[in-house]
């Protein structure tokens, strides 16, 4: 391996973990409050994507002006993260809370399906590629290398202000603190005066958000094609799998392990770079079945 | 006796259905097929748990049979059973590492084993025919070298007793003391270990008889088929198992027939009409079911039969 492709593999890496951890923050806010882990998170991020897409090319369709690109990005999140999180919490997940386990994630994969298919329908087969952002933010050499600056320097920064706004959020607003104290228990959190309902709600919006900016934030760099939705769920599980399950800052941690080890594999072992989250998150519950970062839970009799 | 009296009265339709309707024997056997990979996804559910991968062991049986029927002339029923005996061994393996897990950790773990499957058979083209799979010549079934429509009506009938056996296998199995354990997981794991009974072993052992039934279920769909590709241990495939499973209902094991005929025969009839939607048609249905009979079908057999007890 020379030097130009490991910097390359690097910052490949790097900007490939940004987004999954943006993704996986979402996945892992939702599972801490409500108990689910919602499969249909992959295809909030899909569908993040495809919207944002389509905005980009209608930027340029009726000749807008192109700084409206990066803003088309957020609107994206923005519109369709909070809509379907509504739809999905108020017309699904509110309604499970009480099943059994299997059951809560059966019609989470249910949903997923379904949204599965809207995508196929709505947006077709054919790969969505409007990388028009990117190129707007230029280049810039890296010792040698030249990469783009959106993946470089956009991505990162935005994921790390997701992180720190969402640290900000939960530790020093009282919205916030309800959220941390429905993490630990609901029933005392609702006899405290927490109103569950909202904040339930409040929370899969955000993390609802937090998915589809992923996906919108990601169609730049890369194709949009039917199944990126069940990609990006495995990653986002296996990353919030290998951190412990609602562990925010783990998550950074194995997002970067993720995102590193499967572009690496890119250049390495390309038949093995599919594989490389599943061998991972393998490797590390074997070792350590509740995650790298997990508190002990207690067990009830 | 009702369910009793419904599995009689399958059998009996299975015959009639494909010895009336020639061109219906292939989808019976293959939801009969299905049914026996379905009922491994209900062994594990009785314990509470699910798992989002058990195609792979369908499909490494199914690669077993192809490899075994294109590399030695070998009789038809011997590829069955050698095919079945790797894929449980296989399950008996994994299932070691697997068995310490519950809930979605079960099932991601599962689904990361199927993909690391499906991928090497993807991608290692020069063995596995990547994904144009690999076919094979009818072998002889029991010594006989057989026409295809006698032969589908041979392994009909070889499908039929199968399901059966394994049907009352599993039944006998879920009324059994380790049965019984297996189902104490799903409601209270640590009382089960205060009983002295080890909940990893108890759990192990289901998940080698589902790895049996997913494996015996893929070799004979791998027979009846004459084809292997690796969609055959895709995650879709899993998820239908699944899907099959609560349609049919844990219930009891006729649940996993029921179901799979039913699925099948929609499928056969109605996918023309849902292209492109079928996946919406799926999830639909699922949720439907969760809601209003979380039973499934077997749930609403013994809710029939109630009124008659009384």
């Amino acid at each position: 391996m020379t030097t130009e492709m490991f910097i390359l593999a690097t910052l490949d890496g790097l900007s490939a973990a940004a987004l999954l951890f943006m993704v996986a923050l979402g996945l892992t806010l939702i599972f801490g409050v409500m108990g689910i882990l919602n499969v249909a998170h992959g295809s909030l991020y899909a569908i993040g994507g495809y919207v944002a897409a389509t905005l980009g090319l209608a930027i340029d369709k009726f000749g807008l002006s192109p700084a409206l690109y990066l803003p088309a990005l957020f609107l994206a999140a923005i519109l369709i993260g909070p809509l379907l999180g509504t739809l999905l919490e108020v017309g699904l997940l509110r309604r499970i809370l009480g099943k059994e386990h299997v059951l809560q994630l059966l019609v989470t994969f249910a949903a997923f399906m379904i949204l599965e298919d809207v995508q196929r329908l709505v947006w077709g087969t054919q790969p969505y590629f409007v990388s028009n952002v990117m190129n707007q933010f230029g280049n810039t050499d890296v010792l040698g290398i030249t990469y783009t600056n959106y993946q470089m320097i956009v991505l990162p920064v935005v994921a790390a202000v997701a992180y720190y706004g969402l640290r900000y959020f939960l530790t020093k607003t009282w919205l916030g603190r309800e959220v941390i104290a429905m993490t630990f228990h609901r029933e005392v959190a609702t006899a405290m005066g927490v109103n569950a309902k909202l904040v339930s709600l409040l929370t899969f919006v955000i993390g609802a958000g937090l998915g589809t900016l992923g996906g919108a934030l990601a169609s730049p760099s890369t194709a949009l094609l039917p199944g990126v939705g069940a990609d990006m769920i495995v990653q986002s599980f296996a990353v919030i799998a290998i951190a412990g399950l609602g562990q925010l800052g783990g998550a950074a941690l194995a997002a970067c392990l993720i995102g590193l080890s499967r572009s690496f594999a890119v250049y390495l072992m390309p038949e093995l770079a599919v594989l490389t989250p599943y061998i991972i998150m393998v490797l590390v519950l074997l070792v350590r079945p509740e995650g790298l970062f997990a508190a002990t839970s207690m067990r009830r009799i | 006796m009702f369910i009793r009296l419904v599995t009689v009265a399958l059998i009996v339709l299975t015959i009639i259905i494909s010895h009336s309707f020639p061109w219906l024997k292939t989808p019976v056997i293959f939801s009969l097929c299905n049914g026996l990979a379905v009922l491994g996804v209900i062994v594990l559910i009785r314990a509470g748990q699910v798992s989002f991968g058990h195609a792979m062991y369908s499909c490494a049986a199914g690669y077993m049979v192809v490899f075994l029927a294109r590399a030695y002339q070998l009789d038809g029923l011997l590829l069955i059973g050698l095919a079945t005996s790797v894929a449980t061994v296989f399950s008996a393996l994994l299932g070691l590492f697997i068995v310490r897990y519950r809930g979605i950790f079960f099932g991601m773990l599962n689904l990361a084993f199927s993909m690391v499957l499906y991928s090497i058979i993807s991608k290692f083209t020069t063995i596995t025919g990547g994904t144009d799979g690999l076919s094979f010549t009818r072998p002889p079934l029991a010594g006989f070298v057989l026409e295809r429509d006698a032969f589908e009506t041979a392994l009909l009938y070889v499908v039929l007793a199968c399901a059966l056996i394994c049907g009352l296998l599993a039944q006998r199995y879920f009324e059994s003391a380790p049965g019984q354990s297996l189902a104490a997981i799903k409601t209270n794991e640590t009382r089960l270990e205060y009983l002295g009974i080890s909940a990893k072993h108890v759990f192990w052992m289901g998940y080698l008889f589902s790895g049996f039934l997913a494996g015996l279920g893929g070799s004979l769909f791998a027979i009846a088929q004459g084809l292997v590709t690796p969609e055959a241990g895709y995650w879709v495939r899993s998820g239908e198992f699944v899907f099959i499973a609560i349609l049919g209902g844990s219930g009891h094991a006729i649940g996993a027939y029921l179901g799979a005929f039913i699925f099948e025969f929609v499928r056969f009839y109605a996918a023309a009409l849902l292209t492109g939607a079928w996946q919406i048609t799926l999830g639909t249905v699922l949720i439907v079911i969760i809601f209003l009979a979380p039973e499934g079908l077997v749930g609403m057999l013994t809710r029939f039969r109630l009124p008659a007890r009384r």
